[in-house]
C-alpha cells in the first residue's frame, strides 16, 4: 500500500503522529546544516543530504547516566539512572543511517543485550527517506544500500512531485500510518517509480559509484602489517571528528563522576583515535597514531567483516569525508587497501 | 603558482638543502586537501598541490617533523608563519631543521560555505580572476571567491609573512582595518543574559571530537589536562552544560597569550561553533589592557599573560566596568 | 516536611550564598585570623581555602568551585609590592583579569568573582571586603550560569 499526502501539509502529518509519539526529523539549522530536532508546530523537513550528528544517536546517545551511589551511614544506596524509553518516530533518516542500525544491533543486541540500546531499539519506529539529491561524498551503493529504494526502517518515504509518499514496510510501520489519519491518501506507485529511477541514474554518476570495498576477511595479517598505514596515518591529528559523526562507530567509556554528594557513573562514547583509548596500568599497547588510525579501519574493514559474515562496518554516509581537518577518511583507506591511490594533481591547477 | 612550488621543492632536494617537503596533497575531489611529506620529485609531481582549498596550517607539523633528522621544507601561508615564529619561540621547533618558503595566500575558501548555499555534489573547482567555477553533479555554480572564504579569511589580519628563508609569490602588509574584533564588540555590547544564551546555544552543539584542540599549533601539551586521568577532570563528553564551558573556557586560556589568531580552531569544528571569538576575546583584551601585542609576530617575545608590570597593570575589577549585565 | 518537599519559593527564600575565597597564607590569610581574633564576625557562607600565594589559584580552582556550588569565587593576596615571592600577585592579577573577563563574555555575571587585596593587617578591611561580596552575591542570586546540575544538592 502507497500514501501520500501533499508537502505544504507535513505539519499535519507530524501533528496526527505527535499524539501518540513524539517525532523528531532532521531540520535545517541556521549555519547551513541540519540536525534531528524534536518536532513542534512549524518545524520543517530539512532537504539536506544528511545531519551532522548520525541518528545513531537515538539508541547509543554520546552520554548516558547509568546509576547514582549514595552513602548514607553504612549503607550504599543506588539509585539506577536509565530512563524508560517512550515511543518515537525517527522521521526522513535516511538509507545509510538506517542500515547503521542493523550493524549497532549485531554488538549491542547480542549476547549479553544491552538492553538500554535494546528498549529504544523496540519503541523506536523509523521512517527512511530515499535521498533525492545524493552528493560526491555518498558511497553507500557500495555497501549494497539502496538510497533509490531505501529498504530498511518501518516506513519507505520518497518526496516527489510537491507530495511526500509514504509506505510501509513493517506492521510497525503499517499502524504508524493507520495513526497518521485523515491526511494520508492512497495512491498509486507510478510517481514512486519514476522517482526511483531519477535517483538511479544519479547513483551511477557518482564520483565514488565504482567503489567496491576489497573482502581481505582472509588477508588479516597482511592487511595489519601493510606498510601503507605509517604513510596513511602519518598526518592524522588523532581528534574523534570520524568516530563522533561515524554512524557506525560503537565504542564507549565508563566514567565515575564525583559530585561532592556522591558518585555518578555514566557512559560516553570514546574513540579508538585518542592516545589514550587502551591506556592501562601498564601503559598503552597503541603507541603511535599509526596503530589507533589502523585500528578504527581495521575494525571497520576486516575485524566487522570477519566477525560478522563479511558485513562492513560502514555505510558509505560520507560524514568523515566532510569532517575529517585533513581530510583523511575511510574511502581514501579503502582505496589504499586495493592498491588504487586516488588520483593526483600534477597540472598547474 | 603549483608549478612554481614543485619546481622550487624539486630543486632544493636535488640539491640536498632539504631532505623532505612538507606541503599539501590533493584528494578525490577539488577541495579534500590532505597535509603530507614528500620525499622525491616523483611524489611532488604525482601529487603536490596548491590551491584555495589549502587551508591547513602546516607549522603544528613542523613540532614532529622538525625532530627529525635533516631538514624539511615547509610551505608556510603568512597565518602560519606567526604559527611557526610562536613555536620557535616555545622551544617547539628546531628552526635550523625547517627551511620555510612563504607563500602568499589571498584567501582560502570553505567548502562548508559552498554547501550552506544549498551547492552540492560538487566535483571539481576551477578559480578564474576571483570567481570559483563550482562543477558539481546537478550543473555548474559560479561564486565570488570572496563570498565563501573562510571566516578567518575574511577578516584576515596580516598577509604579512613574519618569517621565511625565501618567498615564493609577494609578501602582503599586515591588515589595520580585518575587522577580525567586530564580532567579539557586538558580544560585549550585549547584555550577560543576551550573551549567555548565545554561548549557551553555540557551546551545546559541541561533539568534544577535540578537533579544535588537535589542531590548534599552540596547543602542544604531550598529555592534555582533558585527557589525564590523573588530573581529575579527564572528561570524554560533557554531561553538563557546565562541562562544555568548562572546556571551551580552558582550551583558549591556555593558549591566550600565545594564540597567533591562525582560526584553525573554528575551521576545523564539525559543529560550526565559532571558536575563534573566545580566542579573539583574549586577544582583545590584551590589546586594550597591556598594549598591542601580536603573538608569533618576532619569535622571542614574551606572552602577555606573563610581562605583568608593577604599576601599569588594571585591577581585575576592570572587567565589571565593561558592559551590561 | 522533608527537604525535598520544599517548594522552589521557599528554597528560594532559604537561599544563602556560598563564596569561596581563596586566600594566600602570608597576607589575606592573616588578615582573615585577625578579623577573628578582633572579634570582628564575617558571613559564615565565606569558606575560606588557604593557597600559598594568590598566583597559585589555577583558572581551573575557579571554574571548579563553581562547578561544585559556589555562588561567588573571590582571590584575595598580598597588595602589589608585598607578595611574600616579590611578583606573585602581579601574575595573579593579570590571570584573573583574564579569566574574569572571559567569563563574563560567557554572560557570567561579573560580580560573582572578584579579586581584592588584603594585608594582615587588615582584618578590618577583609571583614568589610567579605561583607561586601556577599551582600553583591545575595543581589545576583544563585549561581545559575556556571552551575553543574549534578552537584546541587537534592
Amino acid at each position: 500500500m502507497l500514501y501520500r499526502i501533499s508537502c505544504t501539509e507535513m505539519d499535519a502529518l507530524f501533528a496526527a503522529l505527535s499524539e501518540t509519539k513524539t517525532v523528531y526529523l532532521p531540520a535545517d539549522r541556521e549555519d547551513g546544516q541540519a540536525s534531528f530536532v524534536k518536532w513542534t508546530e512549524g518545524t520543517a523537513l530539512s532537504n539536506r543530504l544528511n545531519t551532522v550528528r548520525s541518528a545513531k544517536d537515538f539508541f547509543f546517545p554520546q552520554i548516558q547516566p547509568l546509576a547514582r551511589f549514595r552513602r548514607e551511614g553504612q549503607k550504599i544506596e543506588i539509585t539506577d539512572l536509565r530512563e524508560e524509553s517512550e515511543d518515537f518516530v525517527i522521521f526522513g533518516a535516511r538509507a545509510c543511517d538506517v542500515r547503521s542500525f542493523e550493524i549497532l544491533d549485531r554488538v549491542f543486541l547480542a549476547d549479553p543485550v544491552d538492553t538500554s540500546y535494546q528498549t529504544r531499539r523496540e519503541h523506536a519506529a523509523i521512517v527512511t527517506m530515499a535521498c533525492a539529491r545524493p552528493e560526491e561524498t555518498c558511497f553507500c551503493t557500495a555497501f549494497d544500500i539502496d538510497p533509490a529504494k531505501p529498504a530498511d526502517g518501518d516506513v519507505r518515504a520518497y518526496i516527489a512531485d510537491g507530495y511526500c509518499y509514504l509506505e510501509p514496510l513493517t506492521e510497525k510501520g503499517e499502524t504508524l500510518l493507520a495513526g497518521a489519519g485523515e491526511c494520508l491518501e492512497e495512491s498509486d506507485g507510478a510517481a514512486v517509480e519514476a522517482e526511483a529511477g531519477r535517483i538511479r541514474a544519479i547513483l551511477e554518476k557518482l564520483p565514488l559509484a565504482s567503489l567496491k570495498p576489497a573482502d581481505n576477511r582472509e588477508k588479516e595479517l597482511d592487511v595489519f602489517n601493510s606498510p601503507k598505514w605509517e604513510e596513511m596515518a602519518s598526518h592524522c591529528l588523532g581528534c574523534g571528528a570520524c568516530t563522533f559523526v561515524c554512524p557506525t562507530c560503537q565504542c564507549f567509556d565508563i566514567n565515575d563522576f564525583d559530585s561532592g554528594h556522591g558518585i555518578e557513573r555514566y557512559r560516553c562514547w570514546d574513540s579508538c583515535m585518542y592516545h589514550d583509548f587502551t591506556l592501562m596500568a601498564s601503559g598503552t599497547p597503541r603507541l603511535t597514531q599509526k596503530e589507533r588510525f589502523r585500528q578504527r579501519f581495521m575494525h571497520k574493514l576486516v575485524y566487522y567483516p570477519i566477525r560478522y559474515d563479511g558485513v562492513f562496518s560502514c555505510v558509505g554516509c560520507g560524514r568523515c569525508l566532510r569532517k575529517c581537518p585533513i581530510n583523511m577518511n575511510i574511502v581514501k583507506v579503502m582505496k589504499e587497501l586495493t592498491g588504487v591511490r586516488p588520483a593526483g594533481a600534477g597540472e598547474e591547477a | 603558482m603549483q608549478r612554481e612550488l614543485i619546481n622550487r621543492a624539486r630543486e632544493l632536494l636535488a640539491d640536498g638543502t632539504v631532505d623532505r617537503v612538507l606541503g599539501w596533497q590533493a584528494g578525490q575531489f577539488a577541495y579534500d586537501i590532505t597535509p603530507a611529506v614528500f620525499t622525491d620529485a616523483g611524489e611532488l609531481e604525482a601529487h603536490f598541490v596548491y590551491n584555495e582549498f589549502c587551508a591547513d596550517n602546516l607549522s603544528k607539523y613542523l613540532i614532529k617533523e622538525s625532530e627529525k633528522e635533516g631538514k624539511v621544507l615547509a610551505f608556510l601561508k603568512p597565518c602560519d608563519t606567526y604559527s611557526f615564529n610562536q613555536l620557535v619561540t616555545e622551544h617547539r621547533i628546531r628552526r635550523e631543521h625547517v627551511y620555510v618558503i612563504g607563500v602568499e595566500s589571498y584567501g582560502k575558501a570553505d567548502v562548508e560555505k559552498l554547501r550552506a548555499r544549498g551547492i552540492s555534489g560538487i566535483t571539481g573547482v576551477e578559480t578564474v580572476s576571483g570567481m570559483l567555477k563550482v562543477h558539481t553533479m546537478y550543473g555548474d555554480e559560479s561564486v565570488p571567491l570572496n563570498e565563501v572564504m573562510l571566516d578567518r579569511c575574511l577578516t584576515c589580519k596580516s598577509k604579512k609573512h613574519v618569517v621565511y628563508d625565501e618567498l615564493i609569490g609577494e609578501d602582503g602588509d599586515v591588515v589595520a582595518d580585518s575587522g577580525r574584533f567586530d564580532m567579539v564588540e557586538k558580544l560585549e555590547r550585549m547584555t550577560a543574559k543576551e550573551r549567555f544564551s548565545f554561548w549557551q546555544g553555540e557551546l551545546s552543539r559541541c561533539i568534544r571530537c577535540n578537533a579544535c584542540r588537535n589542531v590548534c599549533p599552540a596547543c602542544t601539551c604531550e598529555n592534555c589536562v582533558f585527557d589525564n586521568p590523573g588530573s581529575g577532570l579527564q572528561n570524554r563528553a560533557a554531561r553538563d552544560n557546565f562541562e562544555e564551558k568548562l572546556f571551551h573556557i580552558i582550551r583558549a586560556y591556555h593558549v591566550a597569550g600565545r594564540c597567533t589568531d591562525c582560526g584553525e580552531c573554528s575551521r576545523v569544528c564539525p559543529e560550526h561553533i565559532p571558536l575563534h571569538l573566545l580566542n579573539r576575546k583574549f586577544i582583545k583584551d590584551f590589546n586594550e589592557l597591556y598594549g598591542p601585542f601580536q603573538a608569533g609576530e618576532v619569535s622571542g617575545q614574551m606572552s602577555p599573560m606573563c610581562a605583568y608590570t608593577e604599576t601599569a597593570d588594571p585591577e581585575a575589577s576592570v572587567v565589571r566596568k565593561g558592559g551590561a549585565e | 516536611m522533608s527537604v525535598m518537599e520544599k517548594t522552589a519559593a521557599a528554597r528560594q527564600a532559604e537561599w544563602k550564598p556560598k563564596i569561596i575565597a581563596f586566600c594566600c597564607n602570608w597576607c589575606s590569610y592573616g588578615g582573615a585570623d585577625l578579623a577573628g581574633t578582633n572579634r570582628l564576625s564575617y558571613p559564615a557562607n565565606v569558606k575560606i581555602i588557604r593557597v600559598p600565594c594568590s598566583c597559585r589559584v589555577n583558572p581551573m580552582f575557579i571554574l571548579r568551585a563553581f562547578q561544585k556550588g559556589a555562588d561567588g569565587v573571590i582571590v584575595c593576596g598580598c597588595h602589589p609590592g608585598d607578595c611574600h615571592y616579590s611578583t606573585g600577585n602581579y601574575h595573579a592579577r593579570r590571570r584573573m583579569t583574564m579569566l574574569f573577563s572571559m567569563l563574563s563574555f560567557l554572560g557570567v555575571e561579573s560580580a560573582r568573582t572578584r579579586v581584592e587585596w588584603v594585608s594582615a593587617a587588615e582584618g578590618a578591611r577583609f571583614k568589610a571586603v567579605m561583607d561586601s561580596f556577599v551582600e553583591d552575591i545575595t543581589r545576583l542570586g544563585p549561581n545559575e550560569r556556571l552551575e553543574d546540575l549534578r552537584c546541587k544538592e537534592n
